[in-house]
């Protein structure tokens, strides 16, 4: 597959964007700007050719619906902020990186190998979630990528802290 | 097989017998090859998100012998065992005698 161009305006624009809605939602990206902006240049091309923004450390499917936990920010940003204070990419960093308290470094691979997300995927069927009777006015829904949490008939179109899409939310209560 | 036909000869003067599967847009991958060159290393690469699907399976075959992970980058030395990720003092080690 080629590496279609992305032009360095594309890549300012982005980064201007991602930087923004980063920092309203708590996030920080990696204060190194050359390293950060490789990274959404990657995230750009992934966007180009597989029509949805696969982390760009990670080889995706270019399936959408396998790819789904490596769409940016993935389901393992969180968790490996938590414990190395950084995601997997080192595009997101902790307060400490950020002030240069601390080194971003390459961190071990949280995602699950292919063969057991496959087990995973069979073991949980989105009816599960939805036909299960609880005794709640409304429904809780979970966003996968940072943990946000809403009673409501459906889940948001956006998750309002990290800007997840709909389909990364699960039903949780 | 055919992936090896993919694969891209950086010369230099410390043979380390690496191979470095890689991923064009990923940042510790740059950083791998950048160390590398830094060191003058030669070593042959190759960025596997850009073979053509086939090529691509086959690549992902070799590399989860040695990382079951198929995580990226990929270092394997000498046909003989791997590096996974930018350690970069594991890295630098390799190349300290090499010539
Ligand atoms: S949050 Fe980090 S590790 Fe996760 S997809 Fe985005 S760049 Fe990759």
């Amino acid at each position: 597959m080629p590496n279609r161009e992305i032009s360095e305006a594309q890549v300012d624009a982005e980064y201007q964007r991602l930087k923004a809605e980063a920092e309203s939602g708590g996030y920080h990206l990696n204060p190194d700007v050359a390293f950060t902006k490789d990274l959404i240049r990657g995230l750009l091309a992934n966007e180009a050719r597989y029509g949805h923004g696969a982390c760009p450390c990670r080889l995706a499917s270019g399936i959408k619906d396998d790819d789904l936990d490596i769409i940016c920010p993935c389901d393992y940003r969180d968790p490996d902020l938590s414990e190395y204070g950084s995601c997997y990419c080192a595009l997101y960093v902790s307060g400490a990186i950020l002030r240069g308290e601390k080194a971003a470094q390459a961190i071990p691979e949280r995602r699950p190998p292919e063969s057991e997300r496959r087990g995973m995927k069979a073991g949980r069927s989105p009816r599960h979630f939805t036909t299960r009777e609880t005794s709640l006015a409304y429904p809780v829904w979970r966003c996968k990528v940072c943990g946000y949490l809403c009673a409501r008939e459906e889940p948001p179109e956006q998750c309002p802290i990290c800007k997840a899409k709909k389909e990364r939310f699960e039903r949780f209560m | 097989m055919s992936v090896k036909k993919h694969l891209k000869h950086v010369k230099g003067k410390k043979k380390g017998g690496i191979t470095l599967y890689a991923l064009s847009t990923c940042g510790w991958c740059k950083k791998t090859k950048g160390l590398l060159n830094d060191l003058q290393a030669d070593y042959h690469y190759v960025d596997v998100d850009l073979l053509a699907d086939d090529e691509q399976a086959e690549a992902v075959a070799e590399i989860t012998k040695w990382n079951p992970e198929c995580s990226f980058p990929t270092l394997v030395i000498d046909n003989s065992r791997c590096i996974v990720g930018f350690k970069e003092q594991e890295i630098r080690g390799l190349l300290k005698d090499a010539e």
